[in-house]
């Protein structure tokens, strides 16, 4: 009887202490509110949002509600994020093995490259990317073409936008195609358990993926145009480009800025997982017979990715939450458009504070879900 | 089984203590003023550096006519015009400095709209600026008028202000389509439009002339004569304490009345043998003023003498400097402009 007591009431008073605390609180800032003159609630959502953002995804206008201009907001999050945690990766890999070169140049500038960009703080780098490379790109008036179709300028990064007819018929092959692959590389397996013979999946992966596109152009009346940016006059002394896709430098910096810094954090990652196989791994594949192709794929890297994974998941989870960074270049984030205009707008701090730290640890927890999926789909099966 | 009976009380003793502190507390209404004259200082909301408004310089004295109405407030209700803590604010900081007590009067060139009065849990006590949104370009574009806007055109401003509000009526009425780029800092905004960004920057039109002071070549750009909006700037006040909402509001009024009757820092001691009851009321020499704020009764004649009247200020931080020379509307009524507040009686 004595026992139970013990063991249960710690636990009784700890859930006693954090209902007081959480208590405490929300009478407190209730009072307050009261005593000020302040509702709380959620109603404004349905308002009219009345202000203009400068990049969008989906569809946008000062008419529409403070709800969409919160998701539309989220969405800006989302794409740089996500455009983040890719180039972060793929910058991450190749200096990560970058650094474990034999080459003595190869491998010290990587590690100079780590060193530089991992200890100065990220707002920093933002300010440099946006501020002093934004200065240095030409006005639109001078834009000499990249590529001979896109122009980087001041104003932003002006790229043909695509104009498709039948657009369907296309993404009907192309699914087709992924379909077509899925069930060959199946295939493939089973010839080589049964036969221990190796079809090139690769090249037939690329022949199917290119071709069948192909023939939904040849005889499925698809049609690819593409509207180039022109430069128009605005004034005497201020152009613009018209038509295309215009990428806003603020997105542009933003991406740069977020990659770079984290593609070290994952560099290391990449690093320490590599060396954490033991040498015996890679000689033992190599005394059976394995090319070195092979050794890495099949040998190296699914052992070397249990250990890479876990810390970049938070490297990525650190990305995402350094995105809000972006207030400080007025791309359009969630912080900077809902925390920020929103809540100026309409004055609800705590609501709008609860919801923008809610989303943010959604994102976080989806993504560390995502990842640890994936951690356990990779690691040693125990029988 | 006793252990833990004694952490259980002091867990109570705990809570008993915390709830009678809230108590406490909400027993006390208009209490502003006490804390002031307990702390010695007022504290004071105002921007991160608006030339003529409330600018820092380099040894941390701050200085412009929203500083003043501060400063005012000192002289009123402390004595001493120099006893402000400033608090420099964003834009989208200033309502929640307020509101949550950080602050107890924002003086940041802050627009009074009937959703910021009635919302948020503000009450604004006047109006010390009159101005209006403009918007500001390059010479070499030639553009001259906000007629010649076009499709596609870049605007630089301050998020949560009014501006970004106006600024989508503006285009929306005249159907033209734009790309709103907004920091939330003003050197930001600054550095951008100077930088090339945007082909123009809009705000407030006092807010420009103050920043092209900052640019790289103050020469290379123009305001234009256009002005697209009403923007009454004026301090404000937290919603529910009227005492301190009426030291903040006649402490304005005084400095506007003062010039009025002509009553400067030079004069105002000699003012007090004056033949005129308004002048003597506005010095401390008749009626009791201060009472009903709980104050002495020389709290205006230490506002005129140590902060100056409204002209004084007005001279001192925006005509002298430069920025705008020409008061406009922000006269007196007696002399063409807009400035007339109730009287001091």
């Amino acid at each position: 009887m004595n026992n139970k007591i013990k063991r249960i009431l710690p636990q009784l008073l700890t859930i006693l202490f954090v209902i007081f605390v959480f208590g405490f609180f929300t009478i407190n800032a209730q009072v307050n509110m009261d005593n000020r003159g302040i509702d709380f609630g959620f109603g404004f959502l349905s308002q009219e949002a009345s202000f203009d953002m400068q990049f969008t995804l989906l569809d946008y206008d000062g008419q529409d509600s403070y709800l969409w201009a919160y998701v539309v907001a989220l969405l800006n999050t989302l794409l740089v994020s996500f455009l983040g945690i890719i180039f972060c990766t793929i910058l991450g890999v190749i200096i990560g093995v970058a650094r474990l070169s034999q080459n003595f140049l190869i491998k010290n500038s990587a590690a100079w490259y780590v060193e530089f960009f991992r200890n100065i703080p990220l707002l920093l780098q933002i300010f440099f990317w946006y501020y002093a490379a934004l200065r240095a790109l030409p006005l639109p008036e001078n834009a000499q073409p990249w590529f001979g179709v896109t122009y980087m300028t001041i104003k932003g990064y002006y790229i043909p936008s695509m104009i498709w007819e039948n657009l369907n018929v296309f993404m009907s092959c192309l699914i087709a195609a992924i379909v077509a692959i899925i069930f060959i590389r199946i295939y493939a397996r089973k010839i080589q358990e049964r036969e221990g013979k190796q079809l090139p999946v690769l090249y037939i992966s690329l022949a199917l993926i290119t071709i069948l596109p192909l023939f939904s152009f040849l005889i499925g009346g698809v049609t690819l145009d593409f509207e180039m940016p022109v430069l128009k006059q605005l004034a005497q002394t201020s152009f613009i480009f018209e038509g295309g896709i215009a990428l806003p430098p603020e997105l542009i910096a933003l991406v740069l800025a977020l990659s770079l810094y984290t593609s070290t954090f994952v560099a290391e990652c990449v690093r320490a997982g590599i060396q954490g196989i033991s040498k015996g791994q890679k000689e033992a594949a190599a005394s059976v017979g394995l090319t070195p192709n092979q050794i890495l794929k099949l040998v190296i890297m699914p052992q070397a990715l249990r250990i890479i994974i876990p810390p970049t998941t938070n490297q990525y989870l650190n990305l995402t939450k350094n995105s809000s960074l972006a207030a400080a270049i007025a791309y359009p984030d969630l912080v900077l458009v809902f925390a920020g205009t929103a809540l100026m707008q309409t004055g609800k701090a705590i609501e709008i504070v609860g919801i923008t730290m809610l989303t943010y640890l959604s994102i976080s927890l989806a993504i560390a879900a995502l990842m640890n999926w994936y951690n356990k789909r990779i690691e040693i099966k125990e029988k | 089984m006793f252990k833990h009976l004694k952490q259980l009380t002091s867990l109570f003793a705990m809570i008993a203590v915390l709830f009678a502190f809230t108590t406490e507390a909400m027993a006390k209404k208009s209490k502003t003023l006490k804390n002031t004259q307990k702390k010695g200082f007022v504290r004071c909301g105002v921007s991160q550096g608006l030339p003529g408004f409330s600018n820092a310089d380099a040894s941390g004295n701050w200085t412009g006519i929203d500083v003043d109405v501060c400063r005012a407030v000192a002289a009123a209700v402390l004595g001493d015009a120099n006893k402000v803590k400033f608090t420099p604010l964003s834009a989208k900081e200033r309502f929640t400095a307020l509101t949550s007590g950080e602050i107890d009067v924002l003086a940041r060139n802050t627009t009074w709209t009937l959703s910021r009065d009635a919302d948020i849990g503000l009450t604004f006590v006047g109006v010390n600026f009159y101005d209006g949104q403009g918007f500001m370009v390059r010479k070499s574009s030639g553009i001259t008028s906000v007629d010649q806007f076009k499709n596609g055109i870049s605007a630089c401003t301050n998020i949560g202000t009014t501006t970004e509000l106006n600024m989508r009526d503006f285009f929306n009425s005249r159907g033209i389509s734009y790309e709103p780029v907004a920091f939330e800092k003003a050197d930001e905004v600054v550095a951008a439009y100077d930088a090339g960004r945007c082909d123009t920057y809009t705000t407030d039109k006092s807010g420009l002339a103050a920043q092209r002071t900052k640019m790289k070549n103050p020469d290379e750009h123009i305001v234009l004569p256009e002005t697209i909006s009403k923007e009454p700037l004026g301090p404000v006040v937290r919603q529910g304490d009227a005492v301190w909402e009426d030291i903040v509001r006649w402490s304005l009024n005084t400095m506007i009345e003062a010039e009025e009757y002509g009553i400067t820092s030079a004069n105002a001691d000699s003012m007090k043998t004056s033949d005129n009851p308004q002048i003597k009321r506005l010095v401390g020499a008749e009626g009791e003023m201060g009472a009903a704020f709980g104050l002495d009764n020389e709290w205006n004649l230490r506002i005129i003498k140590q902060v100056g009247n409204y002209g004084e200020s007005y001279k001192r931080n925006i005509a002298d400097t430069g920025i705008l020379p020409d008061r406009g509307p922000n006269q007196l009524w007696t002399k063409g402009g807009i400035l007339y507040v109730p009287p001091a009686r």
